[in-house]
């Protein structure tokens, strides 16, 4: 995905609400912040006050030509001018300290809430989406609070200011100021409306050519393959161009806000000169008051101007905090089990629960009642959905017994993934049970049923780290010794003692530098190390050749020996040895038996093994 | 660099230099109306002249209008230069990724592309845009404010001789701290990011692992580091504004008490004086401005470099030596002694002393294990690599003789990673042949025995496919690649395991069409299953980038221990459609 282009002119849904939750983070540096309030508005008070110290100093010292009186006040005025100084950056630094603070507890907070989000939360939120919560949302508040919240209330605290000392320099070279304030509001809305719309057209031009880019440069080799170059550079022209014309008019008009707005506040500068020179002949109107007076005027503008442009941007900001409370309020996954997995050692007939890993596993029920961990997974009359409209298994009931090898054959959407989903609890479903061992998943805590559970996907993920530890992964305190063994298991050693650094060799990119097959190899060693009393290798070796995975094979059957085992594989040949077939279609199981019972039934499996029947 | 980029402003130079023009002379103005404004206090007002001050008051506003009306003309004219030049590179560096061949694109990933042509391209406008209204308003601002406080006073401009250098080594000292700062704020924020892009992708296997905890950790360690290194270097940045308050009102301050007495002896006025400020203001403003340019420039320098990178990749295979009349006579195909690798710089071959003769209306098999460079070799044909030794014939003429529209049109190619494109059914077809006619469509879609489910489609062929094709199902992407591949009615047709996720039987009927509907043109077939190729008329068995077995499967059963192998292995369970 691209990056989420920020969308400045988003309008928050429930402000209030989330403004509420975003102080919530914000006020955890209570006193700190009060520490801001005060600087900020001394900081005002200063650089207002220092401007207004001029009058005296053109009117009583210079003028009159008063030198010592002259240096006191330069030297208060110094002192003025450093105090806004110092405030300016005590606050500043401050802001920083607490929207770093506050940025990092909310990507920790949002972090940790991912975590514990279901699976179904991820089938529909696209990832470019989440990571956009954290490259562009929680960007966004930092940015706002490093600089735009103080902004604004400095901006507002200076206007307020600066208007105050204009009224009562000069209340009616103030009348002037108000008319042109006016304008300038006028203009805000009016430039600001329109280029808002240019932008909206913008966005959406953008969009469009990102995402041609990205599918045509995807598809690079099938275009040259097809010699289509001529026309992808003729639909990328055409985008190119509608992205030129409306980036063009947005811009434009977002370029013209500052020339507009500086000169209305020239033009308003030009006639308080002459009104206050008219003043100061018929009215007497002091020569300091004015020269203090034209500085304010050049003063005034400027928050204005500074104020509609971080209203845009504490309402973006808002909307970015908006989607990040969003993700979090998400609820969780379900997890009300109670029955946990124990390590237990058997003495004297009787199970043991010990501390550290031992010869077997239970279940520890809530009473403390321990059940062996067999193995033993039932599924009875199970119905699933995923969306509420398509139901995926229609009252699927099925038997493994402990240390029985279950292979799943089917098509594409025939549910066999769906399955193995279920017994490690990554949906919820609608109806029927599933137990294990006797005990209902549901009764289970979700991380001991998982851990009970080692998976081996078809789509392999590494995270960037070495090769070794990609392999620990499966148990994060393996030692080297047993790191080399599962990978001896998955016959993955041969290729890691061939690269430049064994097992020390960094991967990055989701091991991009290595085949499907080598991915495939680590993934299996990971599970291995795992070492679970419930295996599901769901594909786990359709990238591997066929000369490979004999090689493997033997490897494969120790790591099964003594397990149950869940199989889903393309290849009859991986699952032919299983104890029992289950033959899956549109959710159903249609057929069920060992490889011979299935043959000779005649039936689906069978014209899947001799090629004759068409699935898709 | 810029000497790179300037011919991408074509089209847009009349608009980059009137925008320049306006942006200049709307400085000047600003700065000028100060000026006036002393004028008024210091003549208007001590002599009482009502009228001279309406007079100079008009002034003032005309050139207030005048002033906005250059500004306003500014943003648009470098809206306009801007966005066209960024276009125009976009344009250009698509255009050049056209003539890419596959070195070139897997020389720069596919990521990395796409980053190039939005993220820097939309980088490199707005600089543009920016330099032409900032970079030439804020050293405008800087000589003309000097210039004219200069001419109020020489000897008060002396302050600037302290300011000025004060300013800038201040500036100097702050960024040399914090851009190395940022550099590591950068590197970390990607760290944070990764994690969570890994996440987020192996979220399943982080469940089944039970790993929350242990990516939790992962995730605080970066996030506290992120945290440190982000507050330590804002909290640098904080102090570049009170510094450089402190330096303007120091100079207000020091030109007060220097200017004085020249206000009591009468070589300055208070108005002036007071101009001065403004001047003070302005000058050390835009030295600021000017510091802080230069640091944005660094920034876009890096984009600007990723992009002239681009530009000057030199397509690898070009049309040199190719006679624009010539087309592909028929499908035989030759292979003299060739030898390949993909980075010239490795000791090891990736195909090495190939020798391999095709006659018109072959079907080929070639079968061997993962990385024994099978796609590399069916990519020599249609001269998408290079071969570095030997010669790569087709029709009886090197491929070199061909221009690489006539020979990609003789020769389709279904890659083994395919990619259909969004849109409809049918307009991904077209792109076999543009005026393909229904009949036609309908004809390439039965031999790859993808009629029958479009027909089961609610819409048919035209069914909406999403990007990549998202909308049907691995096999039936196959057979559409197929179809596609089938319309161009090539010479020679190339399957890079095609058809791996079409269930054996729906192979062997697709395998039959081809047999009685292309009884003309080469078929090449990689395969992993030795079903997909028993009938072929010449097995090539290909080890570690050589061929090392060749024959028909009869043949080869009795004299390949490898083909045996492999036969042997998959002969326990066929392989169906999953």
């Amino acid at each position: 995905m691209p990056k989420h282009s920020r969308n400045g002119y988003q309008r928050p849904k429930d402000t209030g609400k989330t403004i509420a939750k975003l102080m919530g983070y914000v006020g955890r540096s209570k006193w700190l912040l009060a520490v801001v309030a005060v600087c900020l508005v001394a900081n005002t008070i200063c650089s207002v006050g220092g401007s207004y110290l001029l009058k005296f100093l053109i009117n009583d010292c210079i003028v009159p030509g008063d030198y010592p009186k002259l240096a006191r006040m330069l030297a208060f005025m110094a002192c003025v001018y450093i105090c806004a100084a110092l405030f300016s950056f005590t606050y500043s630094r401050i802001m920083v300290h607490i929207s770093q603070k506050t940025t990092h507890a909310i990507r920790a907070d949002l972090f940790r809430k991912m975590q514990k989000l279901p699976l179904s939360y991820f089938d529909t939120h696209t990832h470019g989406e989440l990571m956009s919560r954290y490259t562009n949302d929680i960007e966004t508040i930092n940015e706002i609070l490093n600089n735009g919240l103080v902004q604004l209330f400095s901006s507002s605290l200076t206007f307020v200011a600066v208007v105050c000392m204009m009224i009562v320099l000069s209340p009616v070279l103030f009348l002037m100021t108000v008319l042109s304030l006016g304008l300038m509001l006028l203009v805000i809305m009016t430039i600001g409306q329109r280029s808002r719309r240019s932008f909206m057209a913008q966005q959406r031009d953008i969009g469009a050519i990102n995402g041609y880019i990205e599918e045509m440069i995807e598809g690079q080799k099938v275009i040259k393959v097809f010699n289509h170059e001529a026309k992808a550079r003729e639909g990328f022209a055409q985008r190119n161009e509608r992205y030129r014309q409306s980036a063009t008019a947005a811009h434009s008009f977002a370029g013209a806000m500052m020339p507009a707005m500086g000169n209305i506040s020239h033009i308003n500068y030009a006639l308080t000169c002459c009104l206050g020179a008219l003043l100061s002949i018929a009215a007497g109107f002091d020569l300091g008051s004015l020269v203090v007076y034209l500085q304010y005027t050049r003063q005034v503008s400027q928050p204005v101007n500074q104020i509609s442009q971080q209203v845009n941007n504490v309402l973006a900001a808002i909307a970015g905090a908006e989607r990040v409370f969003e993700v979090m309020e998400t609820t969780p996954e379900t997890d009300e089990g109670q029955t946990v997995l124990v390590h237990v050692s058997h003495s004297g007939g009787k199970l043991v629960e010990t501390g550290q890993r031992s010869d077997g596993w239970a279940w520890k029920r809530p009473g403390g009642e321990l059940v062996p961990l067999k193995g033993d997974v039932r599924f009875k009359d199970v119905v699933f959905r995923y969306v509420p409209e398509k139901t995926i298994l229609h009252g699927i009931s099925l038997y493994a017994k402990p240390g029985q090898k279950i292979a799943f054959v089917g098509s594409t959407g025939a549910g066999k993934t769906t399955i193995t989903n279920l017994i490690n609890r990554f949906y919820e479903i609608q109806e029927g049970s599933i137990t294990y061992d006797g005990i209902d998943v549901r009764e289970i805590d979700k991380d001991s049923l998982r851990r009970s559970l080692g998976v081996v996907l078809q789509d392999t993920h590494l995270f960037t780290g070495t090769i070794a530890d990609n392999i620990r992964y499966g148990k994060l305190d393996a030692t080297d010794e047993e790191v080399r063994a599962a990978a001896k298991l998955a016959n993955a050693d041969t290729f890691i003692s061939h690269l430049p650094k064994g097992y020390d060799t960094w991967i990055t990119d989701d091991g991009g530098s290595l085949s499907q097959g080598e991915r495939q190899l680590l993934n299996i060693a990971r599970a291995a190390v795992a070492d679970p009393p419930v295996l599901i290798l769901d594909e786990a070796t359709s990238s591997i050749d066929t000369r490979t995975e004999k090689l493997i094979e033997a490897g494969m059957d120790r790591l099964m020996a003594d397990r149950t085992v869940f199989v889903i594989a393309h290849r009859l040949s991986t699952v032919r040895n299983a104890r029992a077939i289950l033959v899956l279609e549109q959710g159903e199981v249609i057929e069920r038996g060992d490889h011979q019972e299935l043959l000779d039934q005649k039936g689906k499996y069978y014209q899947l093994y001799t090629g004759q029947a068409e699935l898709s | 660099m810029i000497k790179k980029l300037w011919p991408y402003t074509q089209g847009y130079r009349k608009w980059i230099a009137l925008g320049v023009l306006c942006s200049a002379s709307e400085a000047v103005f600003e700065l000028l109306l100060p000026l006036v404004m002393a004028d008024i206090v210091d003549t208007g007002i001590p002599a009482g002249d009502t009228a001279y001050i309406l007079q100079r008051g008009l002034l003032m506003v005309a050139m207030a209008l005048l002033s906005m009306a250059l500004g306003i003309s500014a943003a648009f004219l470098s809206a306009r230069a801007g966005q066209g030049f960024g276009a125009n590179l976009r344009q250009a560096q698509y255009d050049h990724i056209q003539d890419f061949s596959f070195r070139n694109i897997e020389r720069f990933s596919t990521a990395s592309l796409v980053t190039r042509l939005t993220n820097d391209c939309n980088n490199m406008q707005m600089s543009l845009m920016m330099a032409m209204r900032l970079m030439v308003r804020a050293p405008v601002m800087l000589i003309a404010a000097l210039v004219l406080a200069v001419s109020i006073s020489l000897q008060l401009s002396r302050v600037f001789l302290v300011a000025m250098p004060l300013l800038l080594v201040l500036i100097m000292l702050v960024i040399t701290k914090v851009s190395p700062l940022f550099s590591v704020f950068q590197e970390r924020t990607d760290g944070v990011n990764l994690v969570v892009q890994e996440n987020l992708s192996a979220i399943r296997v982080v469940k089944s692992f039970v790993r929350e905890d242990h990516e939790e950790e992962k995730f605080k360690k970066r996030n506290d580091a992120l945290k440190e290194i982000a507050e330590r270097a804002f909290g640098f940045v904080v102090i570049n504004m009170p510094l450089m308050m402190l330096v303007t009102y120091g100079t207000i301050i020091a030109v007060m008490w220097y200017g004085a007495p020249l206000v009591q002896s009468h070589a300055l006025t208070v108005a002036l004086l007071s101009t001065f400020f403004t001047y003070i203001t302005q000058i050390l403003m835009s030295l600021m401005m000017v510091s802080m340019i230069m640091m944005m420039i660094t920034r876009s320098i890096a984009c600007a470099k990723r992009i002239i990178e681009v530009l000057d990749e030199e397509p690898d295979i070009a049309d040199s030596a190719s006679d624009p009349r010539l087309t592909v006579a028929d499908g035989s195909i030759d292979l003299d002694h060739v030898s390949f690798k993909y980075d010239p710089a490795s000791a090891k071959w990736n195909l090495q002393d190939i020798d391999l003769h095709i006659k018109s209306g072959m079907t080929v098999g070639i079968l061997g294990a993962t990385g024994s460079a099978k796609s590399t070799l069916v990519q020599l044909i249609p001269r998408l690599y290079e071969a570095n030794e030997g010669t790569v014939r087709v029709g009886g003429r090197p491929v070199q003789d061909y221009t690489m529209e006539h020979l990609r049109d003789a020769c389709a190619m279904v890659l083994q990673k395919n990619t259909l494109f969004s849109g409809t059914i049918r307009e991904n077809l077209l792109w076999g042949k543009e005026d393909a006619t229904d009949a036609e469509i309908e004809a390439a879609c039965d031999a790859a025995c993808a009629s029958e489910f479009i027909h089961r489609l609610p819409y048919g062929y035209d069914t909406d496919l999403g990007q990549g094709g998202v909308n049907v199902s691995g096999g039936q992407k196959q057979r559409l690649c197929i179809a596609r591949a089938i319309l161009k009615k090539p010479k020679v047709l190339i399957l890079d395991d095609s058809t791996s996720a079409v269930d054996t039987a729906t192979d062997a009927k697709i395998r039959a069409a081809f047999r009685s509907q292309l009884p003309d043109t080469t078929k090449i077939i990689i395969a992993q299953r030795i079903v997909s190729v028993m009938d072929a008329d010449l097995i090539v068995v290909m080890d570690d980038g050589q061929i090392v077995d060749r024959g028909t499967h009869q043949e080869l059963m009795e004299t390949s221990e490898i083909y045996r192998d492999v036969y042997q292995s998959q002969q326990e369970g066929a392989s169906i459609d999953a």
